[in-house]
């Protein structure tokens, strides 16, 4: 699904001698769930903790979504790890969980609904994806920002605001952000967030100030597990590219990565994913697309629309006027 | 340890990679669970009966590794004919006084030998026995680790382990009935993944492999705390996994560096590199106090040394040979005075003055109510934190006084709070689970009046010191007596920056030692006994070596062998395999090439490989000792285990532990069930007699009356995103909003039962206390299916408190003082509750709901104290 020749949104952004585009490889297959690349990224980038001053969203509850209490992506989580509870076999794991034949008759998969996307305050239990009694994993994978290669929120962004540097990552300027919000709707991943007070937008620069001066971005650094990797994209790619090739070879098919495909519909992340399941299981879009890439042919049919519109127009005035003239 | 210990998990992920298994042990399925190969769940306090069945397997099949076995372990000596085992005795040892809740240990010893009992509880095995019962009492069992016992070397020994009172078969009798239908009985443990556990077990062991085992306060945490550890040990010994590069047992500890606080104590019973506190009845002079603590064989046979280096390091040039180097400077133990008795002391009136460092007793300690009670009963109370803590604001917004039991004008505690510096604030080192010592820099000044635990140490004494030393000239001299071990201190640390901060160098520098030139030691086998070298901890002895502080060492992997020798400073003297003498075979030979660690280089006559030996090393493996050798002479070439007195790893535990020579399965103090094993329900010398009060009572178990008023099994843990009773990480905005409430795990199948509401609220109830929480209803809690009937379990992470910005009751207001007998410590890891759904009531209807379980399950004082129940 190739859209515009841009192979290299760096060139293009009109760079020059820039670094190699740098990146995030997500292995959500050693992730612990520690959420230290969370509170990494809060403490680096000093973003108000939800329930203080500044923040995005004042109340500060727990959400009984499994051990996740961030819930997602936005102004003031700029990593988020999910946790994603599942009747299903890890690899060779065979947790031996009992469940089933019990006196007090307890349906549990009615009680859990139907799967992840149930909203907490209506699942009778933690989400779990249905599967055979005994059978259970336990996923956990840290979300980020995809920085695109078309990046649709730096495509609508009308003070230029966003943009793309020289590692090929998509950041927001605080300082010349004017919280119009077009870049919200824009994000096909739903990533980028305004907060309340001003309406600024605000989303995962890559540690833009850590990277531009060699260092690894938080979130990588905090990682316990190397389940955040930050490199060179290219280098990613190759990496992620033989740890599926391993993972299949040891039985684990389900595995698969997320946004390494240059030809997706947002011409492949520049923070892509190892998952172990399908996308929707981890709350990402099975197919993004630039939002923007039918904008031009968009406003070619909306110049030919306007183009008809007036035309049509001009005919009810002649035609009009005629009528008019002629009481 | 995913949960808890993140960052240290990152190994097990790395050795995962490698090739290795994981299995999880848990009753829950955690983050580690969701990590490992196998997850194992089994009823929380079931430990040893999982364990003894994992011993009975190899026991029963021939797996154990024989020459490791016959050569390194105690399994070839011959017991005494008095000993008689739980098979015997319906599940208690031989020597059991009812009456005074202890064991006499003295029919548990080697055949014909006196066995000198391991440091600690020595004197109580004196011919005499003269030793009052307050020794046993005050539980002196911590010391025990690193002692060893007085066993000549004649001890008989049936090399073809066949005789039927030798240890091998006495160890075989004993496990005999923990089958894999009984593991499945006690623990709940599916047969098949029992199965598959001993198959992993057992083929990831002998020549060419090694398996480890890691536990956490999950097992200490228990009346038979120790005794789980000691299971795990029987295990590792069997299968050859104790000295050997990827084998050995792992103590992942609660907090950063409480290896190091229990290595230079902060524990009543022990002084500096487990040398035992003297007992005021039975160490009275030195003399006395070396005859009793140290040994004839290994490298207990110095304690003198040890001590009196350690004398020297404290006092100076006011040690001396004349005044016993200040022997009696010492205090002496009358009793235990572990964190409970000092708060039954508080209640009488006896302790009037706190100091709580760096640690939340008010919601964090084990009856949290037991805790607040007592420091409203003191003249004066120190809390040192970065936060105000619960610890520091009970008086005037704690749990009593919401439901009116106590009032904030009727409480006379003068309450002081000190902020405390961080760790990135001041010099220091840490100690990990390793025994590695790694420094840390200060990076900032501390903020506004925030001082480090040093700095207030040393400027309190410093002031304490001047007031005195001013008042001596107008003093009785009872009071110029008394003050005496306080002036006679080398008290002199250098301080440094604009708050007079001590050194923490030059107390390492003090830890290390130095000889009497004041040159740095560089090894613990220089220490001597005459007065000559000054020593704040033996086992420390290096980390100071030549001027340097070996703790700061940071070369980087890459540029080092695979034991990294040069990354910190492991005790002792740098060692990073304890007993790597067992690495090899008795000739000195690696077990296998795979595993080769340390072998005999015959040669140059001298032990040598990729660590350093700890081991004599030039002792060849062929060596035996002459008759009456004393000490390190006395340790044949193949006794690698040189700490111990027969220089053996120890199956069998002849004395030193207070609760059984052998690890046996009991019921915790509260359980859903009626022990399976033995009509013995409770470890019959559980630390409980002490502590006996209106707020710390204890439910029926079993089939007892009344038991069904708390069917279900609890357990309280940690989760990752908080520290503790919170003081760290509650007070933390970007911690706080991770897990923001308390909250409980259930089951759904308990949620149906009980009518809880998943996201909902929930109370529960035990004998001591009522708490309300959120409720988490997940597959993660399954219950147990055990011989046809189903247990439920709660969950409850302990981390919160009624302070602060994330508030919730703390769980500490559900659990009791019912100890382990030889550590103190509490069991909070399985105990029973009800949960029913909705808030709990406010004010003094909450102390209501309480009785009323209380009466309904007719709790009395007597209620589970029975020793034979």
């Amino acid at each position: 699904m190739t859209i515009h020749p841009l192979p290299d949104p760096v060139v293009a952004s009109g760079w020059t001698d820039a670094p190699p585009r740098m990146g995030f490889f997500t292995d959500t297959s050693v992730c612990i769930g520690c959420k230290a690349c969370e509170v990494a990224c809060k403490e680096w980038n000093a973003i108000p903790a939800r329930g203080t001053e500044g923040s995005s969203d004042l109340a500060q509850d727990f959400t009984a979504m499994s051990m996740d209490n961030s819930m997602g992506l936005g102004a003031d989580t700029w990593r988020h790890v999910a946790f994603i509870e599942q009747r299903k076999p890890l690899g060779i794991q065979e947790p031996g969980q009992f469940h089933g034949d019990d006196p007090s008759g307890s349906d549990v998969l009615a009680l859990a609904a139907q799967g992840s996307g149930t909203p907490p305050s209506e699942a009778g239990m933690t989400p779990t994806t249905p599967g055979p009694a005994g059978e259970f994993r336990w996923l956990m994978a840290s979300d980020v920002c995809k920085h695109c290669t078309h990046a649709a929120c730096l495509d609508v962004c009308p003070t230029g605001s966003l943009f793309r540097t020289e590692f090929g990552t998509v950041v927001v300027q605080e300082d010349i952000c004017n919280g119009c919000g077009y870049c919200v709707p824009a994000c096909p991943y739903g990533v980028i967030d305004q907060r309340p007070e001003d309406g600024r937008a605000w989303k995962c620069t890559l540690c833009y100030d850590r990277i531009s001066v060699g260092a690894e971005p938080a979130c990588a650094k905090a990682c316990p597990t190397d389940s955040i990797q930050f490199g060179p994209l290219d280098e990613l790619r190759a990496r992620a590219d033989a740890r599926l090739a391993s993972m299949h070879e040891n039985g684990v098919t389900d595995a698969r990565l997320y946004g390494r495909d240059p030809d997706d519909g947002v011409g492949g992340d520049g923070a892509f994913f190892l998952l172990l399941d399908e996308p929707e299981v981890y709350g990402l879009p099975p197919d993004p697309v630039d939002t923007t890439r039918d904008l031009a042919s968009m406003w070619r049919h909306a110049a030919t629309a306007a183009v008809t519109v007036l035309a049509g127009i001009a005919v009810t005035f002649a035609g009009g006027s005629g009528r008019r003239s002629r009481r | 340890m995913a949960e808890c210990h993140p960052v240290g998990f990152q190994w097990v992920m790395e050795a995962k990679a490698r090739g290795a298994k994981v299995i999880h042990v848990d009753p829950r399925f955690t983050r580690t669970s969701a990590l490992a190969d196998i997850h194992v769940p089994l009823r929380a306090g079931t430990d040893i009966a999982f364990l003894g069945g994992l011993i009975n397997h190899v026991l029963a099949n021939g797996h154990e590794f024989r020459d490791y076995v016959l050569s390194y372990t105690n399994a070839a000596t011959i017991l005494t004919e008095e000993f008689a085992d739980t098979e015997d005795l319906a599940g208690v040892f031989s020597g059991l006084d009812a009456d005074e809740r202890t064991y006499d240990f003295h029919t548990w010893s080697y055949e014909g030998t006196e066995v000198q009992a391991a440091a600690g509880q020595r004197e109580k095995m004196r011919p005499d026995r003269s030793a009052p019962a307050g020794v046993a009492a005050s539980g002196r069992g911590e010391a025990h680790g690193s002692g060893g016992a007085r066993v000549p070397s004649d001890a008989p020994r049936d090399e073809t382990l066949t005789h039927p009172r030798c240890v091998f078969q006495v160890l075989k009798r004993h496990y005999a009935r923990y089958t894999p239908e009984m593991v499945e009985e006690v623990c709940g443990v599916p047969p098949d993944v029992f199965a598959q556990v001993c198959d992993l077990l057992v083929a990831n062991s002998g020549r060419e492999r090694t398996t480890s085992w890691v536990y956490s306060v999950g097992w200490t945490q228990h009346t038979v705390g120790v005794q789980y550890i000691r299971a795990a040990a029987i295990l590792q010994l069997l299968l050859g996994n104790i000295g050997r590069p990827g084998g050995g047992i792992l103590a992942l500890r609660g907090h950063a560096s409480i290896q190091g606080s229990t290595d230079i104590p902060t524990l009543f019973n022990l002084l500096p590199g487990y040398i035992p506190m003297p007992h005021a009845a039975s160490n009275e002079g030195l003399r006395e106090y070396l005859d009793t603590e140290s040994t004839q064989k290994g490298y207990w046979a110095y304690a003198d040394a040890y001590l009196i280096s350690l004398l020297k390091a404290w006092w100076g040039g006011a040690a001396k040979a004349d005044n016993d180097w200040c022997y009696d400077y010492l205090p002496r133990l009358t009793g235990s005075h572990s964190t409970f008795e000092t708060v039954m002391a508080q209640l009488e009136g006896t302790c009037t003055g706190y100091f709580v460092l760096g640690q939340n007793p008010a919601v964090g300690t084990s009856n949290a109510k037991m805790q607040r009670l007592g420091m409203a009963n003191l003249d004066w109370l120190v809390v040192r934190d970065f936060q105000l803590i619960e610890s520091a604001t009970w008086w005037s917004d704690g749990p009593e006084i919401e439901t009116g039991e106590m009032r904030t004008e009727d409480i006379g505690t003068e309450v002081f709070f000190l902020p405390a510096a961080a760790h990135t604030e001041k010099d220091g080192s840490f100690t990990n689970t390793q025994r590695m010592l790694q420094w840390h820099h200060q990076a900032v000044e501390p903020d506004g009046d925030a001082r480090s635990d040093l700095w207030f140490t040393y400027h309190l004494g410093r002031r304490i010191r001047q007031k005195l030393a001013a008042a001596q000239e107008t003093a009785t001299p009872e009071d110029r007596d008394r003050d005496r071990p306080l002036l006679d201190l080398t008290w002199d640390y250098p301080t440094k920056g604009p708050l007079d901060e001590p050194e923490a160098e030059a107390v390492l520098a003090e830890i290390n030692g130095w000889d009497a030139d004041g040159n740095p030691l560089s090894s613990y086998e220089q220490l001597q006994p005459d007065g000559s070298t000054a020593c704040g901890c033996w086992i420390y002895c290096g980390v100071y070596a030549d001027g340097v502080n070996q703790a700061a060492r940071r070369r980087p992997q890459a540029e080092q062998s695979w034991v990294a020798p040069e990354w910190g400073w492991a005790w002792p003297a740098n060692r990073r395999i304890l007993y790597n003498r067992a690495s090899a075979d008795p000739d000195g030979k690696p077990w296998s090439e795979r595993k080769a660690y340390l072998w005999w280089d015959a040669e140059q006559e001298k032990w040598t490989g990729h660590d350093i030996p700890d081991f004599p090393p030039t002792k060849a493996p062929g060596y035996t000792a002459p008759e009456g050798a004393r000490g390190k002479d006395a340790l044949a070439g193949d006794d690698p285990f040189i700490m111990q007195a027969d220089g053996k790893g120890w199956l069998y535990v002849p004395t030193g532990l207070l609760d059984g020579p052998l690890p046996t399965h009991y019921e915790p103090q509260e359980s859903p069930v009626t022990n399976a094993l033995y009509s013995q329900q409770r470890n019959p010398v559980r630390q409980i007699s002490a502590f006996v009060h209106p707020a710390d009572r204890f439910a029926p178990s079993g089939h007892e009356p009344g038991a069904d008023v708390f069917p279900f099994a609890l357990g309280t843990y940690r989760i990752a995103e908080h520290h503790t009773a919170g003081g760290m990480s509650r007070w933390s905005p970007y911690l706080a909003e991770l897990a923001p409430e308390l909250f409980c795990e259930v089951s759904p199948e308990l949620a149906r039962l009980r009518g809880l509401e998943h996201g909902g609220w929930a109370t529960i109830a035990t004998a001591r206390g009522v708490i309300e929480t959120r409720v988490l209803v997940t597959e993660r809690m399954a219950p147990f299916r055990m011989a046809g009937r189903t247990t439920y379990q709660v969950g409850l992470p302990y981390h919160w408190g009624h302070g602060g910005p994330a508030p919730g009751d703390a769980v500490n207001e559900l659990t009791h003082m019912a100890l382990d007998p030889n550590s103190h410590i509490m069991e909070t890891k399985a105990l029973t509750c009800d949960i029913r759904p909705g808030r709990r009531p406010r004010g003094a209807a909450r102390l209501d709901l309480l009785r009323d379980y209380q009466r309904r399950a007719g709790i009395t004082a007597e209620t589970g104290t029975e020793v034979s129940g």
